[in-house]
Formats: structure tokens, C-alpha cells, sequence
């Protein structure tokens, strides 16, 4: 399958790149998720300005928090020292994105900007408080990943504006984990929970909670939050947090004929047990 | 749009549509047909090539995205004419049914083992997840892949 016709512009530099854009133009990195949208003719921009070589979008560092390059791909990420030891759930997550072939190549900025409600970076972004760095024409802003996430394949981004990185805090001091529900054939997650957990001894301090596959965008779960904090994470906490969970994201299910909505809602409660599990493991 | 792109060790310069796909860039262009279309749409692995020596799916990278890129397709594995032991592995075990999967398997293959000599069958299986074989003939594929990894691993 072509995609439609388009103008082509190779940008060296973020400047370059916010001033090369036109008003039906999209940013080009790996094209893991722009191109099979333009194949399938459910996008036909007029121009791909391709950001894929931009040095200042490349690269994870890590000083205090972590700090990823928008053109950092999955695999990158996911055999990232680093990132390893700061955000484990992170680099599980974009391990377990599509295959090895996609991991090479689709970038975690393409990730989010695409806003695929099935896929499994953006959950835990959202559970482990990360910051979208986006610079448009105006200047640079910042914003958190659960506002970054508006809606199914719509996020916060303005048009002409552009991913530059996204931040983390530090996260090695947490427990934390990703555990999906993949679908047996295409992978995606038919029910994705991150968890992040803050111990203090045998209790649970803190917990930040997050489900994605079940519903149109990452959702963070402010009930079954409230549910584990200030507990030893007992099998009467689970429950209440998988009952709650289910309150939690009532309001953004998705679902389809094999998986229906009441289906992935349950999961999502059951998910969360093993994400918990996984986390102290 | 000029592009130069090294494909099996000698540089192709053409001028291109942007919305070239690296495979039909490969196929189209330089008759390199043993780089398959499967689903075209980056899921059953049949336009496997190397990219700088990374795993592709050919199908879902622009050819101006390639410039100045190092692709190796099936038609290059083989070195002063001998196959690579992949091929040969994929010859010995018969890891084919019909054969439409095969260059793509052994591309995805000779990379993960040169990655991972010695990679168990649990991981072979696991790692094989982004090729499909529709005549679900695994069982030797996997056989196949598995002999060079564990030869990679006593190496």
C-alpha cells in the first residue's frame, strides 16, 4: 500500500523543524505509527517534515530524574541502563511495544503523539508522574502525562508543535511494574496496569495507579490508589483496589466484539493484583 | 528526492517519490524480490531486511528515511558465495512450508543470533513473534534457528 503524496523536508534542528511546518504537515521520527495510519489512508498529510535525525531529540540521560530524547526508540528505552534502574516499569513496557523490528525503530515521542489507546508506554507514564516537554513555535511548555492524554488517538499537542523529550522523576526507590493483557494476535494490550509503589517498611506509603487497553486513553486510578496507600497490600486491599478500579475508569472504557467493555473492566481489577504482585517481586 | 542508499554493499543513487516505501524501493527499483509484502502493515515480518545492521520491516520506512543507510536484504547474506549459516540451517532442518516467510525469518534469525548465540527455544519463539509463518510451520523454523545458536554459542 502507497500512501497519498506528500512533501518531504529533512530538518537538522528542532528550530528548523517548527519552522518548516505547514499547517497540514506532520512530524516524521521512526514512522512506526504515522506510516501504517497514512497506508491505510485514515491520515493524508500534504507534507512530513522528518525529525528523525535531529541530534537534540536523541538520547536518555538521567541527573537526578530521567530525561528521554522524543527520538529515543522502544529499544533504546527498554536496554537503557538507566532507565532500568530508575523507571523498571518503563523499560518493561516499551520492551513488550510491537516486536523487535518496531522496537528498533518507532520512537517514544511518535508513541505518545499518536496516542494509541492499546499501547503500553503511555500507562506508565501516566502512573509514574512523567512531564511531555513539547516546543512549538511560541516557546516551550510543559505538561503532565495524565493531561497530556486528552482522549482515543487526541492528545494536548497543538498543531505545529512538537515533542522534545519527556521527563521522569526517579523511580528506584519504587516498586515498580507493567503487566498486560495481550491480545493473542496483534500483541496490543487488551488490558495494561502500571503500578508504582512507595514503601515504607511492610506499608504501602503511596501508590500510584494506571490502566490503558481497557479504555481510549491511559487513565490513572485515583480509588484503587486510595485503596492500597496506608495498607500492607493484604488480600482485603487488593480487593477493595480491584473493585475500585473498576469505578475508577468507568467513565473511559473501550471495547470491541471479542473483548467487551464489562470484560476488560473486570480484567483491569485482576491486572492490577498481578501488577502488584510483579512490583514486589 | 535523491537518495543514496548502500544495499548489499553497492551504493544505489536514484531520485524517488517521497512516499517510496523501502521495500518497494527494493523490490520496485533494484528487482530485489526476495524481500516480500506479507500484510503491509508491519506485523507478519515477510520485508525483514537489516538497517545498519538493526532488524526492519521494510514496509514501514520510507526510502528518504534510508539516505545514506547501510540495508542488507536476503540476496546480500551470503559472503563469496557461500550461504549464511542461517540459510543452511533453514536448508538442513527444512524450516519452510511454502517459502513465502523464508527470507524474512532468516533476516530476523541472523540477526537475533548474532545478537544472542546460544538463545534457548523459549526465547527463538518468544523473539519470533514479529514473523508470522501462515502455513504455521514453526516447529522447523525454530529447529532450524535453534541448531545455529547453540553452534554461535560453542563458537
Amino acid at each position: 500500500m502507497w500512501p497519498n503524496k506528500f512533501d518531504y523536508v529533512r530538518a537538522g534542528s528542532v528550530d528548523e523543524a517548527l519552522s518548516s511546518i505547514t499547517d497540514d504537515g506532520k512530524f516524521l521520527a521512526g514512522g512506526h505509527s504515522l506510516l501504517p495510519v497514512m497506508k491505510l489512508r485514515l491520515d493524508a498529510p500534504e507534507q512530513l517534515v522528518d525529525i528523525g535525525r535531529i541530534p537534540e531529540l536523541q538520547g536518555i540521560s538521567a541527573n537526578g530524574g530521567l530525561t528521554i530524547g522524543a527520538g529515543a526508540t522502544h529499544d533504546a528505552i527498554a536496554t537503557s541502563a538507566d532507565v532500568q534502574a530508575m523507571c523498571g516499569a518503563l523499560a518493561s513496557a516499551c520492551g513488550q511495544v510491537g516486536d523487535q523490528g518496531v522496537r528498533n525503530f518507532g520512537t517514544i515521542g511518535g508513541n505518545i503523539a499518536h496516542a494509541d489507546p492499546a499501547s503500553d508506554p503511555p500507562t506508565v507514564l501516566v502512573a509514574c508522574g512523567a512531564t511531555v516537554n513539547i516546543q512549538g513555535a511560541d516557546g516551550s511548555r510543559s505538561v503532565g502525562a495524565q493531561d497530556f492524554f486528552v482522549d482515543l488517538f487526541e492528545t494536548d499537542l497543538k498543531d505545529g508543535e512538537l515533542i522534545t523529550s519527556v521527563s521522569l522523576p526517579n523511580c528506584s526507590d519504587c516498586q515498580c511494574a507493567y503487566v498486560k493483557f495481550p491480545h493473542p494476535a496483534s500483541r496490543y494490550a487488551i488490558v495494561g496496569v502500571a503500578v508504582c509503589l512507595k514503601m515504607d517498611g511492610g506499608a504501602c506509603a503511596q501508590a500510584d495507579v494506571a490502566v490503558g487497553g481497557a479504555t481510549v486513553k491511559a487513565v490513572k486510578c485515583a480509588g484503587a490508589e486510595a485503596a492500597l496507600a496506608g495498607t500492607t497490600l493484604d488480600d482485603a486491599a487488593l480487593n477493595a483496589a480491584a473493585e475500585a478500579i473498576k469505578s475508577d475508569i468507568s467513565d473511559w472504557l473501550a471495547g470491541d466484539i471479542a473483548y467487551p467493555e464489562s470484560y476488560r473492566q473486570q480484567m483491569a481489577g485482576v491486572f492490577l493484583k498481578r501488577a502488584v504482585a510483579a512490583a514486589q517481586g | 528526492m535523491q537518495v543514496a542508499i548502500t544495499v548489499n554493499g553497492v551504493v544505489q543513487e536514484r531520485d524517488v517519490d517521497p512516499r517510496t516505501l523501502l521495500v518497494h524501493f527494493l523490490r520496485e527499483e533494484l528487482d530485489l524480490t526476495g524481500t516480500k509484502i506479507g500484510c503491509d502493515t508491519s506485523q507478519c515480518g515477510a520485508c525483514t531486511v537489516h538497517l545498519d545492521g538493526k532488524v526492519l520491516k521494510s514496509c514501514t520506512l520510507l526510502a528518504v528515511q534510508a539516505d545514506g543507510a547501510d540495508v542488507t536484504t536476503i540476496e546480500g547474506l551470503a559472503e563469496n558465495g557461500e550461504h549464511h549459516p542461517m540459510q543452511t540451517s533453514f536448508w538442513e532442518n527444512h524450516g519452510l512450508q511454502c517459502g513465502y516467510c523464508t527470507p524474512g525469518m532468516i533476516m530476523a534469525s541472523a540477526a537475533f543470533v548474532r545478537d544472542n548465540p546460544g538463545a534457548s527455544e523459549g526465547e527463538i519463539r518468544h523473539y519470533l513473534e514479529g514473523n508470522i509463518c501462515r502455513c504455521t510451520g514453526y516447529h522447523n523454523i525454530v529447529k532450524a534457528v535453534k541448531q545455529v545458536a547453540d553452534a554461535a554459542a560453542g563458537s
